[in-house]
């Protein structure tokens, strides 16, 4: 082969991902990755070496998620391909822009079970958006192109690239020419919704009485917030949202009604019940948001806005679909509106000029003497429906107190935190050092700790990272340091459960290594709370999820040279949080939290106005020790 | 009600698609009954015609979900009989008689087959028709014995001048 400016497919690769305006990359090196590290010394992309694949994953997911651009993480052939499946399969879950990059073997002993081969784009192929295999160095640069065209547009999702070994050593026998536009020939989303279906959009609203928009997490992606709110209030209507939806709209506005679906308000529940117009923006109705689905928004007739088509009518038969970005489509619905509106108030005006005033109201236009579209009975039952769920929301002097407390407890003078007082803890002490939530990003991971984090924390706006579609434990705590580098200025807190940190605590390490200023809160109820109150719900016999001694998270974070405290009341948690937000250094908090709160919960399946409030219930910690095991093995 | 479905795919011609495809059917619960893959007029791009059973929303979601992988370039179900299905079957038959052998060849003309082995103890048929020819045809030489059958699986293309463009311009 001819060498052209002897350039190999290691060094061309970074090229193009410096092309694709790359500043990090979260990986593991390996074997057939060498000639990419070599290479990456001469590039000004910056490297996070993180101690586990599936944390370099989950970190360019959050970088992803926050920055607006693809997250990239790279791993090596066999294993490190596979540990970086579970974070690969959370972006595609939640439709986030990652490149992830596996080394392969050499293209000559594909298929020979070498040593570590593994069929990494057979097992891509389900949970991503689309994969590649490279065959030639050649083609590395125009597949980088289209990895990130795929990736970031349409609805978005990773993209996996596998590259054989010697494919990033071989030379190009081309220069590396970055192309600027790649035609894709079968790959055209659709952006601009079809004017007729926002016609019919129009209609139907006006024809409404009982209007509710529900908003996912598309309406994020599209960075569509602006235009959602101006939306709502330009006609008045109600807005509740997923949770990847959360804060789109500012959970403290008004025409917020909050969460909606298994863990959502009574409120947001309720209407969806009621409402007789449901106007979904880029949600999926998962069936964490519709309970039954023969039972979900009964009485309404549904507009479904999405930029990808499958989704709509995929669980919910749909009256009216749009298929677009959803800013777009908003744009284009406030500016027929609008002008709607002005018409209306032009024919208004002139029907009550002096002259008209006197003329026998028979003729006129009923619609005319109301308003543009007059849903004021509805805005009221909103209110009203609003106001006892804020009641319910709120914190009792019970749970301030902590007065919940087992006898064993009372008696050894335990002091514990109520999980939902720690959120508030939590939601206020940020919103005192960031009042408007401008600077500031909250991660979670799976579980209770999830869960309350939804049910009672309100974001001004969308700053809640959390895996909502594959729930993975794990999650949370990389992905605030991924969210990091994409906001170095902001606060980044993560928050877990003692289960879910546990499974990516190794980024300890990470945090400590680089010095990253991340403040990760840790729920330590000993348990796995989200499962003991599932079984408890389903058939109230307990197993397998007593934590019993998880370690102590002090000692833990000590030993990667990371500050730490444990709280174990308000009080403490309110200042070490904010002692450890304004020192701006990687600091970890543990706070002890009653074991057996349980969420408020609709019954997997279930009616969605159905909430249950599961027993509050200790875990059982009946450990049996290896030795008493070993007689029954 | 479950129906037959006739879906047509154009594809990128690319290592890999047919297991992106039957993936898709394969993790999403779509049952295929027959498909078959050949190149096109197009070195670039190959065609598949699937059969699938299920209502019109499983439908649905079939040619979304086909239609959102970046190497279909196309895919439209057949509709009604606005179409023509071809299936190719061999089928070997047991024939030890002289009078079973000149049997088999009149019900082989009788459906427009043709004999494409003969053995001592056998003798095999080509036929092409739409699947109920074909099974009408495997019907009537079942008592006989039939010792093994191969069947393509369905092919169509649409009648009169339509043809199927990229609609992903
Ligand atoms: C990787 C993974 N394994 C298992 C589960 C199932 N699961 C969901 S929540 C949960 C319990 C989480 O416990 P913990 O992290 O302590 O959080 P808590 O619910 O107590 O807040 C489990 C096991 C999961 N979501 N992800």
């Amino acid at each position: 082969m001819t060498k052209v400016n002897n350039v190999n497919g290691a060094e061309a690769l970074i090229k193009a991902l410096e092309a694709e305006g790359t500043k990090v990359i979260f990986g593991y090196p390996g074997g057939v990755l060498v000639s990419f590290y070599e290479s990456l010394c001469d590039s000004n992309m910056i490297h996070i070496l993180t101690r586990h694949e599936q944390a370099a994953a989950h970190m360019a997911d959050g970088y992803a998620r926050v920055s607006g651009k693809a997250g990239v993480c790279i791993g090596t052939s066999g294993p490190g391909a596979t540990n970086l499946v579970t974070g690969v399969a959370t972006a595609h879950m939640d439709s986030s822009p990652v490149i992830a990059l596996t080394g392969q073997v050499s293209s000559n002993i594909i298929g020979d079970d070498a040593f570590q081969e593994i069929d990494s784009f057979g097992i891509f192929m389900p949970i991503t958006k689309h994969n590649f295999q490279i065959r030639q160095a050649d083609d590395l640069v125009d597949i980088m192109r289209k990895a990130h065209e795929i990736a970031t547009t349409g609805r978005p999702g990773p993209v996996h690239v596998d590259m054989p070994s010697d494919i990033l050593t071989g030379e190009l026998s081309k220069a590396v020419k970055i192309p600027a536009d790649i035609n894709i020939s079968s790959y055209k989303p659709t952006t601009v919704g079809h004017p007729l279906q926002i016609k019919k959009t129009i209609e139907a609203i006006m024809n409404s009485k009982k209007p509710l928009i529900l908003a996912g997490g598309g309406v994020s992606i599209a960075h569509a917030s602006e235009e959602l709110l101006e939306f709502a209030e330009l006609l008045n209507i109600p807005v509740c949202t997923t949770l990847m939806g959360k804060g789109c709209i500012s959970e403290k506005h008004e025409l917020s009604t909050g969460l909606t679906g298994m863990h959502g308000t009574q409120a947001s529940n309720n209407l969806i019940d009621k409402c007789d117009l449901l106007i979904a923006v880029g949600c999926r109705f998962s069936d964490r948001v519709t309970g039954k689905v023969s039972e979900f928004a009964p009485n309404a007739k549904v507009i479904h806005m999405d930029i990808d088509p499958a989704e709509i009518g995929k669980n919910i038969s749909v009256d009216i679909p749009i298929v677009g970005d959803a800013k777009r489509i908003l744009q284009d619905l406030i500016k027929q509106l609008k002008k709607q509106k002005r018409k209306h108030e032009e024919l208004l005006k002139s029907e009550n000029t002096p002259e008209n005033s006197n003329l026998n109201n028979f003729n006129s236009n009923p619609n005319l003497n109301s308003k543009f579209l007059d849903i004021s009975e509805w805005s009221v039952e909103v209110k009203k429906l609003k106001e006892e769920s804020e009641k319910e929301l709120s914190v009792t002097v019970e749970e301030q107190q902590n007065l919940e407390k087992t006898d064993k407890e009372k008696i050894e003078k335990i002091e514990k935190i109520h999980p939902k007082v720690a959120i508030y803890d939590l939601m206020e002490t940020i919103y005192d050092i960031d009042p408007e939530l401008e600077n500031t990003y909250v991660t979670t991971d799976v579980g209770q700790n999830q869960m309350w984090t939804a049910r009672y924390f309100k974001f001004k706006k969308d700053a809640l990272i959390t895996s909502g579609g594959l729930g993975t434990m794990g999650f949370g705590f990389p992905a605030a340091l991924g969210v990091k580098f994409a906001k170095p200025n902001a606060n980044v807190i993560s928050i877990s459960g003692d289960g879910g940190f546990l499974m990516n605590s190794q980024e300890l390490a990470t945090m400590a290594h680089y010095n990253i200023p991340v403040v990760a809160v840790i729920f330590n109820n000993r348990a796995l709370g989200m499962v003991h109150q599932l079984q408890s719900v389903l058939n109230n016999r307990q197993s397998q999820i007593d934590l019993g001694e998880t370690p102590d998270f002090i000692q833990l974070a000590h030993s990667y040279g990371v500050m730490a405290e444990r709280v174990s009341n308000s009080k403490d948690l309110k200042e070490t949080l904010k002692k450890a937000i304004l020192m701006n250094k990687p600091y970890v908090i543990e706070v002890m939290i009653d074991s057996g709160h349980a969420v408020k919960v609709v019954a997997p399946g279930a009616n969605l106005t159905k909430m249950i409030e599961p027993e509050n219930k200790e875990p059982c910690s009946e450990k049996i020790l290896f030795k008493d095991m070993v007689s029954k093995l | 009600m479950d129906k037959r479905h006739i879906i047509t795919v154009l594809v990128l011609h690319k290592p890999s698609v047919l297991q992106r495809i039957s993936g898709l059917f394969a993790r999403r619960w779509f049952n295929i009954s027959s498909i078959t893959v050949g190149t096109t007029e197009n070195p670039d791009i190959a065609r598949m015609t699937i059969v699938v059973k299920g209502d019109d929303t499983h439908l649905e979601q079939v040619l979304k979900q086909l239609n959102k992988l970046v190497e279909v370039v196309k895919v439209k179900d057949l509709k009604h009989n606005n179409y023509v299905e071809r299936e190719l079957c061999i089928v070997k038959i047991h024939a030890p008689t002289e009078s079973g052998k000149s049997q088999i060849t009149q019900y082989a003309n009788i459906f427009r087959g043709s004999i494409v082995d003969l053995s001592a103890e056998t003798i095999t048929v080509e036929i092409t028709g739409d699947e109920s020819k074909i099974n009408a045809f495997l019907d009537l030489v079942r008592p006989l014995g039939i010792k093994e059958v191969a069947r393509t699986g369905l092919t169509a293309l649409m009648r009169g001048s339509k043809i199927l463009k990229s609609n992903k311009k």
